[in-house]
């Protein structure tokens, strides 16, 4: 009995690396997704996104100092989930509806144990790394960047979970809507800052939109999955650390 | 086991829907060139070379290794300081 439980757990492991092999080698290359390449936003945009993400990442600087004093395991969580949130923004991930890939972010679930705050400072160092060594992003554009990963994506997540928790509904809930909508943020965010930047004698909505549309076929499946991986790491975290939870109220919203 | 099998099978079978239509010039791009740089280029505006540019030949699959390893070393280096191994004892109590 025992042996033919472990067969059949085998056949549906091997069935699991084959599948996910498959779409691995069907990659070519590495491929990105949101973060708005060298050059593409004219100076003065350039400028005013850095002006809108330093007090963010000021602000998420000093409570981390503040954070760190009160509780002990702080700063290894902020390095864990600064090193998931740099790795999830760089996997690309395939979606053959559209025939595109993209990225999720991680800043929902980072938001959920680490506060948006903080989420903020470990996006801008994740995004600073990329567009340094990884041609991903940009260093003009990276005000922008933080703005649309960082800041939209932390914010809106915090604020799903924090509301959802708020009404009363269950956490798995709650953490669904986290990474869903940090995700979807993250995009309307950048259609916002493209169209805003380009949409020159043309009208800014109709522009936004068309971006924005662009975008729903990728980013829609997208989503669902960012929530479902929050959903799963918070899962994880609630069964082996719940302390953790407790610590990341104190400027979270678990 | 049995269960997250299960779930990645289904995430797989969901992402692998019809593929990816005949005549697109790269299949598999991000959405960052199949959306933001064709609204980019439509303003007039194009993507400029990155300050470093690691990409060429296989350089940024080298530059991908090493991010993901050391942020793969990061990661785990906290996440044992975080969720050390259970003891053998703590199980059976």
């Amino acid at each position: 009995m025992m042996h033919r439980r472990n067969k059949s757990a085998s056949n549906y492991s091997a069935a699991a690396v084959a599948a996910t092999a498959g779409i691995l080698i069907a990659q070519p290359a590495p491929a990105f997704a949101m973060h708005i390449s060298e050059g593409l936003l004219p100076a003065p945009w350039a400028l005013l996104w850095f002006a809108v993400a330093i007090p963010f990442v000021a602000l998420g600087l000093r409570e981390l100092q503040r954070r760190s004093e009160q509780f002990p395991y702080f700063k290894p969580l902020v390095g864990l989930v600064g090193a998931a949130v740099f790795l999830i923004s760089c996997m690309p991930i395939p979606i053959p509806i559209a025939g595109t890939c993209s990225h999720p972010c991680g800043t929902g679930l980072a938001a959920i144990l680490i506060g948006p705050g903080l989420t903020v400072v470990v996006a801008s160092i994740a995004l600073t790394l990329q567009a340094l060594f990884l041609a991903h992003g940009g260093l003009t554009t990276l005000g922008a960047n933080i703005v649309a990963m960082g800041v939209a994506g932390a914010y809106v997540g915090y604020g799903a979970y924090w509301v959802t928790r708020r009404l009363g509904l269950p956490w798995v809930m709650a953490a669904f809507l986290a990474g869903l909508l940090s995700d979807w943020a993250t995009y309307v965010m950048t259609s916002v800052s493209l169209a805003a930047a380009l949409h020159g004698g043309g009208s800014f909505s109709a522009m936004f939109s068309l971006i924005l549309i662009a975008f729903i076929p990728t980013q829609l499946p997208l989503g669902i999955l960012e929530g479902i991986l929050c959903v799963g790491a918070l899962k994880f975290v609630r069964s082996r650390k719940p302390e953790l939870l407790k610590m990341a109220a104190a400027g979270g919203a678990a | 086991m049995k269960k997250a099998v299960l779930i990645l099978m289904f995430a797989v079978l969901l992402l692998a829907g019809p593929a990816s239509p005949p005549g697109r010039a790269a299949p598999w791009s991000g959405v960052d060139e199949t959306v933001i740089e064709k609204f980019a280029e439509r303003a007039g505006r194009t993507a400029r070379e990155p300050f470093v540019n690691t990409d060429q030949g296989d350089l940024l699959l080298f530059v991908f290794l090493v991010a993901g390893i050391v942020g793969g070393f990061i990661g785990g280096y906290n996440f044992r300081a975080l969720f050390p191994p259970r003891r053998r004892n703590e199980n059976k109590t």
